[in-house]
């Protein structure tokens, strides 16, 4: 097995059809990089939604205690 | 007895969300590692070592991700259509969820499929776009995957979308065979499967194996990103759970 180039400017070029070679890979390296962390980001979405919900339900907690605390 | 009522047990475990969730968590590094691999090898292999075609020149060298990412946007929607229909059949939760996280990986593995196509037609047939059988069939692949994602989230109560997304799945299988046999049906532009598992390969070894490579790297992305997916879907479904709450309370 040879490396079929015989420099980098070469292998950029393709002969012409480097073009379209190195566009198919760049655009297909992004989307499969979309697809492998947009779980993580999700994951966090919800993550941060949760806590957001925490303290939405403490405050509402606390705010009821203060008001059993305070004489009418 | 003994043993039909431990594979129903197993059967019933599987459709949990929870056990699922808690039982992938291990594979998922495993499966990254191995598709990160493999595709960085056949990537490489394609690209730069493997000879130049006869024909083509180098535009050929597309040819390494074009027909992985086919091969997986079909697959993959059988996959989906067949977890749509045994939630329908069986009612399993986990299912759905499949299906579901099915979609955008399909549509994501067609659009590619599509795209490269395109850039692969232009050096070689002299144009981007053709309405051949093959193209036409794989657009509308694309559109049925977009549509289950949209259905998806048309609804507000999850069990209809859910089954509204597996009846449309479940009908769209028809264009898969049109798929594999439109080149066949109608020679248009598109060519033959150079790959073909009864008869010899039209496609040298040289050429090959790099190929091989990137079909296994693409199956382990795909199995790694619909278990990841799946596994987000499942926790913003059990979102209320106590299990959920504390996965989520863990970090990371």
């Amino acid at each position: 097995m040879q490396f079929q180039f015989s420099g980098l400017a070469d292998f950029l070029a393709m002969d012409g059809h480097g073009v379209y070679v190195w566009s198919c890979y760049g655009v297909t390296l992004l989307v499969l990089v979309g697809l492998a962390i947009q779980p993580a980001l999700h994951r966090r979405r919800l993550q941060r939604e949760l806590q957001r919900q925490r303290r939405i339900s403490e405050a509402r907690r606390q705010r009821s205690e203060n008001r059993v605390a305070e004489p009418v | 007895m003994g043993r039909s009522r431990l594979a129903w047990e197993w059967f019933h475990r599987l459709g949990s969300p929870r056990w699922f969730y808690h039982k992938t968590g291990a594979w998922l590094p495993w499966l990254a590692l191995a598709s990160l691999v493999l595709l960085a090898v056949g990537s490489a292999w394609g690209l730069g070592f493997a000879p130049q075609d006869a024909k083509q020149g180098n535009s050929y060298r597309i040819i390494y991700i074009h027909v992985p990412a086919a091969f997986l946007a079909l697959a993959g929607y059988y996959i989906m259509a067949v977890s749509g229909a045994i939630g329908l059949i069986w009612k399993m939760k986990l299912s759905f969820v499949v299906m579901r996280a099915a979609a955008p990986i399909g549509a994501a593995l067609t659009f590619i499929a599509l795209f490269t196509g395109a850039l692969w037609g232009k050096p070689t047939w002299g144009t981007y776009w053709v309405w051949d059988a093959r193209i036409t069939s794989m657009l509308i692949l694309l559109l049925l995957y977009i549509g289950v994602l949209a259905l998806s989230r048309a609804f507000s109560r999850e069990q209809v979308g859910d089954r509204a997304c597996a009846l449309l799945a479940l009908v769209g299988t028809v264009n898969i065979p049109i798929i594999y046999k439109s080149v066949d049906w109608w020679f248009t532009l598109h060519q033959p499967a150079s790959i073909k598992l009864t008869q010899s390969n039209s496609i040298d070894p040289s050429m090959f194996y790099p190929l091989l490579t990137m079909i296994a790297g693409f199956y382990c992305f795909y199995a790694w990103t619909l278990i990841a997916h799946t596994r987000s879907l499942v926790l913003q479904r059990e979102w209320r759970t106590q299990w959920v709450q504390q996965a989520l309370g863990e970090g990371s």
